[in-house]
């Protein structure tokens, strides 16, 4: 590895020229670029086919040999309740913190878009929570929903209320998830966002506030049609990383009860891992791909539009 | 409405939306703000009942108890290589990358940083089946090599890198050319400095990333002595319920979140900086 990092330098140093580096394209130009690639090619590329053709391949892990099956991976994982409802249970989630991640992080961005002392305070604290790892946060939030001891079971028992069970209970096990998932990251949207805000250019508000409209009036018809495209980007990036979900829903729930909060990467690491039933697990994979794949166009189409505009 | 009468309500509009989002912060800090005073309680009285922790007695011993079951440490070591190999990876290979994408010509290029920008496109849950079965045909699982380097094979450091040195004026390498100096000293001397910054937000978000991943070093890493700080604190909460030993989870609940709480206060401005560019990107 080592060797390929230097290589560029000294094979551009190997042949002297008159004039130094030319200008005009030449094949060790590409050294630069070909430390990344072979890790980009052995770790990305490989394996993306190779999960391709794992997902046709059906393993028995006793003798260790495994035998092509076509597409009957596919077909097994659309007759499984238990995966189908994994993608039903990450859509449910999906649409659960997406509309509140835009929704509280635009609000949070309005509120702090001040260059006061207070409100960089503020935003430190609400980002803040966003550097924590899942694991920390989890164990966190174990402590909140604890039946009979944890924090909001207390606090409800002080006003003489009968205490939630939210981990334990099938409705309410995924609503906790998505609120502890919100309190980790909504710095993110936030911070999108107040970068929006920044680029509109304050003439505009001074103009509105001359022809005396309303602030209402000046959030619709000023920084909503400026923040249009942010918008769209956390909208997108969102639906992505969230049907990423996994961590919380690991270690909060285990994915119960009864499967009520089990999502589809942990479907995907507990047949891969636990059950080692490997070109299953990589099949369920391609699907979720596939699902995030068309989020990923969609952001392309709309970054492309921004262009042409 | 007169125009006076506008500007006075905008005031204490103000001042109440910021009275709110101060009351939104503290509850937001509640869980925090429980979890470090449950650490300080000692574990027998919160068997009993959590509201204790509203009255001493308080103690350290969580803390010390940390220090002598060895496991926490080597797990923050674990962590500390993984993401410095991780960072370091990736800050070389974009860089030179980036470099090559922006300012040396080859044929192909262009379709080659198209095909790695796709790459951007690509969820580690699709790869991540056959990276297992890859380092297990190597044998390598449980080695540090083998939870760092799928790191480096990540697009987004060469994306970034590509856009700033794009965006460095021609001139800077062009002078430098005709002073008869070779391409990788150009890269080295003359534009490598000029993209700290960049190398600086790079640097930050791959080290929050790596210090914080949790999928791939549980899958990779499955003795305890090579878990990362995330996998090894996941490792602790399974038997939750019982809640034995409740002061001391939080307690390294606490003691591990230290280190990344540290990395932010120092660099808030530029992880802020980093987020924000990112996103007029």
């Amino acid at each position: 590895m080592t060797d390929a990092t230097l290589s560029p330098g000294k094979a551009v140093a190997a042949v002297k020229r008159p004039t130094g580096a030319s200008i005009g394209p030449r094949w060790t130009n590409a050294l630069f670029i070909a430390p990344y690639m072979v890790f980009y090619l052995a770790l990305l590329v490989y394996p993306l086919f190779k999960g391709i053709w794992m997902s046709m391949l059906e393993s028995d892990m006793f003798d260790d040999t495994s035998k092509f099956t076509g597409l009957a991976n596919y077909y097994r994982l659309f007759n499984d309740k238990i995966f189908i409802g994994t993608i039903w249970n990450t859509v449910l989630f999906v649409l659960m913190t997406v509309p509140v991640f835009v929704a509280i992080g635009l609000l949070l961005a309005l509120a702090l878009n001040r260059s006061d002392r207070t409100s960089a305070s503020l935003r430190a604290i609400f980002f803040g929570t966003s550097v924590l790892s899942v694991t920390i946060v989890t164990i966190i939030w174990k402590m909140m929903y604890m039946p009979g001891n944890g924090a909001i079971a207390s606090i409800m028992k002080l006003f003489g209320l009968e205490p939630i069970a939210f981990i334990t209970s099938s409705s309410l096990a995924l609503p906790a998830i998505a609120i502890t998932t919100i309190w980790w990251i909504i710095g993110l949207p936030m911070m999108l966002f107040l970068a929006a805000l920044q680029q509109i250019p304050g003439e505009l508000y001074e103009a509105a506030a001359l022809d005396n409209a309303s602030r209402w009036r000046s959030f619709w018809s000023i920084t909503l049609p400026s923040i249009r495209r942010t918008m769209l980007v956390v909208v997108i990036y969102e639906i992505v990383a969230q049907f990423q979900l996994f961590g919380q829903a690991q270690l909060l729930t285990q994915g119960g009860p009864n499967n009520a909060s089990r999502p589809i990467v942990q479907f995907i690491y507990e047949q891969g891992f636990r059950s080692w039933n490997l070109g299953y697990a990589a099949a369920a994979s391609e699907i979720l791909f596939l699902i995030m794949a068309v989020a990923a166009l969609a952001q392309f189409f709309a970054s492309r539009k921004r262009v042409e505009e | 409405m007169a125009a006076s009468e506008h500007i006075v309500g905008r005031g204490i509009g103000n001042k109440l939306i910021l009275l709110s989002v101060i009351l939104v912060a503290v509850i937001w800090m509640l869980p925090i703000a429980w979890t470090l005073l449950l650490s300080f309680k000692p574990n027998s009285e919160l068997m009993i009942s959590t509201a204790s922790a509203f009255h001493p007695p308080y103690t350290l011993k969580n803390y010390t108890d940390i220090f002598q079951s060895s496991g926490v440490f080597r797990w923050l070591w674990n962590s500390a290589v993984v993401s410095i190999g991780v960072t370091a990876g990736i800050l070389i290979l974009s860089s030179l990358a980036g470099y090559g994408f922006a300012r040396a010509e080859f044929k192909g290029r262009d379709i080659i940083f198209v095909l790695v920008l796709l790459g951007l496109a690509v969820p580690e849950q699709a790869v991540i089946i056959a990276r297992h079965q890859i380092f297990s045909d190597l044998k390598m699982h449980n080695t540090y090599p083998a939870i760092i380097l799928p790191g480096l094979s990540s697009a987004f450091g060469v994306f970034l890198m590509t856009q700033y040195f794009k965006a460095i004026p021609k001139d800077i390498d062009e002078a430098a050319m005709l002073d008869n100096a070779s391409r990788f000293k150009i890269f080295w001397k003359v534009l490598l400095p000029l993209t700290v910054p960049a190398q600086a937000t790079l640097g930050i978000f791959s080290f929050l990333g790596a210090w914080n991943d949790y999928l791939w070093p549980l899958i990779s890493a499955t003795k305890p002595e090579m878990f990362t700080i995330t996998v090894g604190m996941a490792s602790t909460q399974t038997n939750f319920a019982q809640s034995e030993g409740l002061g001391f989870l939080m307690a390294q609940a606490i003691f591990a979140g230290l280190p990344v709480f540290i990395v932010y206060l120092f660099f808030q401005k530029y992880i802020v900086r980093a987020v924000a560019g990112a996103a007029i990107n």
